[in-house]
């Protein structure tokens, strides 16, 4: 009732147009004829859901928060608040939205790139600090699927941002040869709940207890299993065996990926001692190999490093080409690769991007 | 009446274009498609008459009640045969 009467007193303060829809027309069925869908049925932006979405955030309905690709519209708090309803978010989560399409819009991101790309990746989202348990994100058991809203809707609002106010749809400037699942939503929170690990965000330089968004221009969810293995040196090296494969065995220096590291494989790694650092070196170590056993032409395989370094040793990324997260159900000594875009070649025009969720 | 906000960035019309007619139905499939309700087929008769005279090739569709949506492998057909549909709404 109390939404319906602020829609009635202050509908008028927002600047969107409107869209009348017949009495007889079923508007989420509207919305799809219009093309305001991934594919999935989306909430439809009434008013009153819209107002309701704006009292989540503390910043002005009408200011600009950028220029979204690919043909760089106008993006107002009031347009992602509305792309926020079609998503199905809820109004706590407009603070980690924004602060996703600020980090999504910083140009070393490159978002007109992760969509216009043939490749699989789309921006992949990782919320730390307070106000992932303050919305209710998962972190823990199926942290990467589906079931849990915030994880869900956050991730799909911002690819709904791209499609809508970007006009970045798939056939048009959304060029992948494939897609991923991961283009509908992948976003889920880092597990910070033993003192041993330094979160993600601390690691890329914000204080203990902020809350942030890391982006990675990447897709999912590759497995790594290793349930024999019981050193460090040799889960890492096990690890290893499995990053050198993102995209291709013998593609180096290319794609970043991000290693979400599971309970039960970071008990290895904290009984005996390591932590993050130890780990992120040990990682880059294991996917360092002879030159010559990656030479493009190999049996007759066309991929691969050129003649010119079959001597030297090559390694799969870049020293700052993994990020290592935290999430997880307790049981399964399972983890998970997220390969990154292959355009990580230009290490320094493409870089994941942390940015402060702010109020 | 629903009012929705509209989440684009509005660079198209309000209004969805219509598809264009067609510049000639000379050599098309018309499909008319009966959708159940009473008389519908008098209507059609008529329309596949009319369209007869003028040298026009015409195929008949029905679905079998008007309370329902046609069944899929009535639309299948449709798609596979006609270049474009006549549907009849007449009581």
């Amino acid at each position: 009732m109390a939404e319906r009467l602020e829609a009635k007193h202050k509908g008028g303060r927002l600047n969107a147009r409107k869209i009348e829809i017949a009495d007889h027309a079923d508007p989420i069925e509207a919305c799809f004829e219009r093309g305001w869908s991934d594919g999935l049925p989306v909430t439809p932006p009434t008013d009153e859901r819209v107002l309701a979405m704006l009292a989540g955030t503390t910043r002005a309905p009408d200011e600009v928060i950028g220029q979204i690709p690919p043909y760089l519209a106008p993006c107002t708090v009031e347009k992602a608040a509305i792309n926020a309803v079609l998503a199905g978010c809820r109004p706590e989560y407009m603070p980690v939205l924004i602060a996703a399409l600020e980090a999504a819009l910083e140009p070393v991101f490159t978002l007109h790139g992760v969509l216009a790309t043939t490749y699989f990746s789309s921006p992949v989202i990782i919320v730390n600090g307070p106000v992932a348990k303050r919305i209710g994100m998962n972190s823990g058991i199926n942290a990467l699927g589906q079931g849990n809203r915030a994880n869900a809707t956050i991730g799909r609002a911002l690819n709904l941002i791209v499609r809508n106010v970007g006009g970045g749809r798939p056939g048009e400037a959304d060029r992948a040869t494939l897609g991923a699942p991961s283009k509908f939503t992948l976003c889920f929170a880092e597990d910070e709940s033993d003192p041993d690990w330094e979160p993600l965000s601390v690691a890329r330089g914000f204080a203990a207890g902020a809350s942030t968004v890391t982006l990675f221009q990447g897709h999912g969810v590759e497995a790594f299993v290793d349930q024999k293995t019981r050193t460090p040196e040799g889960l890492s090296r096990s690890f290893g065996l499995s990053l050198v494969k993102i995209g291709h065995p013998r593609l180096v220096q290319s794609a970043r990926a991000v290693v979400v590291l599971s309970p039960e494989h970071w008990r290895i790694y904290k009984e005996a001692g390591w932590r993050r650092k130890d780990i992120e070196r040990a990682l880059y170590e294991a996917t360092i190999r002879p030159g010559a056993e990656i030479v493009a032409g190999l049996d007759g395989v066309g991929e691969g490093v050129p003649q010119a370094r079959a001597a030297e040793p090559v390694p799969k990324f870049h020293e700052d080409g993994l990020l290592v997260v935290r999430a997880g159900g307790a049981a399964g000594l399972f983890s998970a690769v997220l390969p990154g875009w292959l355009a990580g070649r230009n290490r320094t025009e493409l870089q994941p991007v942390t940015r402060e969720v702010r109020p | 009446m629903t009012w929705l906000r509209d989440p684009t960035a509005e660079t198209s019309a309000i209004k969805r274009p219509r598809t264009k007619p067609r510049a000639s139905l000379d050599d098309l499939t018309i499909g008319l498609f009966d959708i159940g309700k009473t008389r519908s087929d008098e209507f059609l008769d008529q329309l596949e008459k009319r369209l007869a005279e003028r040298g026009l090739k015409t195929r008949r569709y029905a679905k079998p009640t008007n309370a329902k949506v046609a069944p899929a492998a009535v639309i299948d057909q449709v798609v596979g045969e006609a270049d474009a549909v006549v549907i009849a709404l007449s009581d």
